[in-house]
C-alpha cells in the first residue's frame, strides 16, 4: 500500500517511484497495490498504477495537515490490513511513519534505498549516518511501515494509463476536532539567482567550516561567472540563502557540471543532484559517499584546491 | 511555559567511520560524538522562544549517550534553564545507545510522564535513527499533536504557530494545540555559540540533575541482519597530484565543456 502525495491537484513523482516498486513487491507476495488516496477524488485518474484506489474525503484532508492524515490513514490500514505501508521519507513520512509505527503497531524502516521479500518476510537497506552507513534490516511480522528515499526506485515504473477501482471509505470521526488546524500556504520564494537553470555550480558543503571560508570559493564561482549553492548545513548555519540550498529540503538542479566542494553526499542532498550531467567531487574524505555519485574526485583539500582553480580560470 | 528539549549525540561524520568485525555496529571506542544537529537547531529554536517570552528550557539527555554531560553544560550555557540526564530505572537496557528510536522515545516518555511539558521541541531527525524519528513516536506515546520539518515555531495563547517545510521551498503554516511535539527542521537564526569560560563555568556550577525514569513499552523494532558501507560500484574516477595538478584537471574538464574560456595554459 502507497500514500498518494499530491500538491496543487497533482501527483507527486515520489508517490510513482513507490508505486512502480510496490507493484514489483505485490507480485512477489502474490498480492494487489492499493494506493491510499486522502482528498480530492478526482486524483484517482492520476493513479492508474495501482490496483486499487482507497480514497478519503473530508475538507480537513484538502491539503495536507498531519494529524488529519494520521487519522484517515490509521482507520484506513485497520480497514484494508496491508502487508507493506509505503511513504516517501519527506515531510510526509517523517511526519506519518514513526507515529503510524505506534498506532498500528508495525515495525518502521525509515532512510530506506533498497526494499525485498525474503521468504516471506519484508526486508529493507537503510542508510544512516549521512549515507556512509548501510544497514540491512528485516521488519517482524505480519504488517510494515518502510519511508522510502527520493529518487532510489524508477519513476517510470509508476504511471499508467488504466483506470484503477475506486474504493471509498468514510472519514473516521474526529476529524472535526483535531488539535491542529492549517492557517497559510507559501508558495516558494524566489532567490536572487535560480540555481535550478544553472549551467555550471560550484556547491559548498558542511566541509567549508567557517562563513569567512567561504570568500575564495565565491571568488572561484565569480571567475567562471556561475551561480554558488551549497548543502543543508550551510544553508542551516545562515551562511548563504535557503534559494541556494540544493537537495531535498532545498532545489532540484540539473546543472551540466557540478562542483561538489566539502561535500559528503548525504541522501538528501544526493536527492537534488540527480539530474546534474556531471559531478566533479572534492573530498578530504575518500569514503564520502558523493564519490560514488560523482564522475571524477579528488581527496585534495579544498582549501589547496581553490586558489589554484581560482588562478587557472583566470589564466 | 515549560519547554523540554530531548538531545542526543551522534558519530561526528567529518571523521572516518569503522564498523565492527560482526557487522552489526560502529566502532564506537575512537569516535567522537557531537550534538544531533537538528537538536542544535531545536535548542536554539527553543531558547528563542524564551527570549521572546520567558519560557522555561529544560534540556534532557538519556545518561547511555556518549558526551551527554558535556552537551547538556553547553545547553546551560547557551541559556538553559536546567539540564537533565535521564538513566533507565527498568532492569533491562534501551540496547545500544543510538540504534533505537523506539527504547529513546519510551524513556522519554517515561520522564514527560513524570514530569510534563506544554512544548518537547527536539530535532526532527538523528544521523543514526534506522527505526524512524524521535518527535512522532514520542508524541504518539503520549497521545499529543506532533508536526516535523518545522522551520520556526512561536507561542501565543495555549497555542503554538510553526511552520512546516516541504519540498521546493513549498511550506504550511499550522496553529497546534498545547502541549505538543516539534520536530524542528532548522531554527530561525543560526544556533548561538557558547564561550569555553561559560561552558566551564556551568561544569563548575553543577546544574546537571539526573532522574531515574521507568520507561514506556517501547513499539516493536527491527531486526539487523547486517552492516556494511555502500558498495563502491558507480565510483569517481580519482584525479591525483597535487592540488596544482588536480585543479590543472578540472581546468581542462571544464574548459572541455566550454565552460572556461581561453587556450590551454602549459
Amino acid at each position: 500500500m502507497v500514500l498518494a502525495e499530491h500538491t496543487a491537484r497533482q501527483v507527486s513523482e515520489g508517490t510513482y517511484e513507490l508505486i512502480g516498486k510496490a507493484r514489483e513487491l505485490a507480485t512477489a507476495l502474490g498480492g494487489l497495490t492499493e494506493v491510499v488516496l486522502l482528498g480530492p477524488r478526482e486524483l484517482a485518474d492520476q493513479l492508474g498504477g495501482a490496483d486499487i484506489v482507497v480514497c478519503v474525503e473530508h475538507p480537513a484532508l484538502v491539503e495536507y495537515l498531519p494529524e488529519a492524515y494520521e487519522r484517515a490513514l490509521l482507520e484506513v490500514l485497520t480497514e484494508r490490513s496491508p502487508r507493506l505501508l509505503m511513504l516517501s521519507n519527506a515531510t510526509v513520512g517523517l511526519d506519518l511513519g514513526a507515529a503510524l509505527a505506534v498506532r498500528w503497531d508495525a515495525p518502521l524502516a525509515a532512510y530506506v534505498s533498497a526494499l525485498g521479500i525474503d521468504d516471506g518476510a519484508v526486508t529493507a537497506t537503510v542508510k544512516i549516518l549521512g549515507g556512509k552507513v548501510l544497514v540491512d534490516v528485516e521488519l517482524p511480522g505480519k504488517r510494515a511501515i518502510v519511508t522510502v528515499l527520493g529518487g532510489v526506485f524508477d519513476a517510470e515504473a509508476g504511471p499508467s494509463a488504466a483506470v484503477a477501482p475506486v474504493v471509498q471509505l468514510p472519514p473516521p470521526t474526529g476529524l472535526d476536532a483535531l488539535r491542529m488546524s492549517l492557517r497559510q500556504v507559501f508558495e516558494a520564494g524566489v532567490g536572487d539567482v535560480d540555481i535550478g537553470a544553472a549551467d555550471m555550480l560550484v556547491s559548498v558543503g558542511r566541509g567549508i567550516g567557517a562563513q569567512d571560508n567561504l570568500e575564495v570559493v565565491r571568488e572561484l564561482a565569480d571567475a567562471l561567472g556561475v551561480p554558488l549553492s551549497a548543502s543543508r548545513p550551510v544553508v542551516d548555519a545562515g551562511w548563504l540563502p535557503k534559494t541556494r540550498q540544493v537537495g531535498q529540503s532545498g532545489l532540484k538542479v540539473k546543472p551540466r557540471v557540478y562542483l561538489a566542494l566539502g561535500i559528503s553526499g548525504a541522501p538528501e542532498h544526493l536527492e537534488g543532484l540527480r539530474n546534474a550531467e556531471l559531478i566533479l567531487a572534492c573530498n578530504t574524505d575518500p569514503g564520502a559517499p558523493i564519490f560514488d555519485v560523482a564522475r571524477y574526485g579528488t581527496t585534495v583539500d579544498l582549501f589547496d584546491l581553490v586558489p589554484e582553480l581560482v588562478d587557472r580560470v583566470r589564466g | 511555559m515549560r519547554i523540554v528539549v530531548p538531545l542526543k549525540t551522534v558519530p561526528d561524520l567529518v571523521e572516518e567511520i569503522e564498523l565492527t568485525a560482526d557487522e552489526t555496529g560502529i566502532e564506537r571506542e575512537y569516535l567522537k560524538f557531537v550534538l544531533n544537529e537538528w537538536d542544535a537547531q531545536a535548542l536554539e529554536e527553543a531558547l528563542l522562544l524564551k527570549d521572546a517570552g520567558g519560557a522555561e528550557v529544560v534540556a534532557v539527555g538519556a545518561a547511555d549517550d556518549p558526551e551527554i554531560d558535556q552537551t547538556l553544560y553547553t545547553a546551560l550555557a547557551k541559556g538553559a534553564d536546567a539540564a537533565v540526564r535521564l538513566a533507565d530505572a527498568s532492569a533491562g537496557s534501551p540496547g545500544p545507545a543510538g540504534t533505537s528510536v523506539a527504547a529513546r522515545a519510551a524513556l522519554l516518555a517515561g520522564y514527560l510522564e513524570a514530569e510534563p511539558a506544554d512544548l518537547v521541541i527536539t530535532g526532527v531527525q538523528a544521523a543514526d535513527d534506522p527505526d524512524g524519528q524521535l518527535p512522532p513516536t514520542l508524541a504518539t506515546l503520549l497521545d499529543l499533536p506532533h508536526v516535523s520539518v518545522v522551520v520556526s515555531v512561536e507561542a501565543a495563547d495555549g497555542s503554538v504557530t510553526v511552520r512546516q517545510e516541504f519540498a521546493a521551498g513549498l511550506s504550511h503554516e499550522l496553529q497546534v494545540q498545547m502541549p505538543a511535539v516539534i520536530g524542528v527542521q532548522s531554527a530561525r537564526q543560526v544556533p548561538r555559540y557558547a564561550p569555553i569560560t561559560r561552558i566551564r563555568q556551568a561544569m563548575q556550577t553543577g546544574g546537571l540533575t539526573e532522574r531515574a525514569v521507568t520507561p514506556r513499552a517501547p513499539r516493536g523494532g527491527l531486526v539487523l541482519r547486517r552492516m556494511h558501507r555502500p558498495a563502491r560500484s558507480g565510483r569517481a574516477e580519482m584525479l591525483a597530484g597535487s592540488p596544482g595538478d588536480v585543479a590543472g584537471q578540472i581546468v581542462e574538464l571544464l574548459r572541455a565543456r566550454g565552460l572556461v574560456k581561453g587556450r590551454a595554459t602549459p
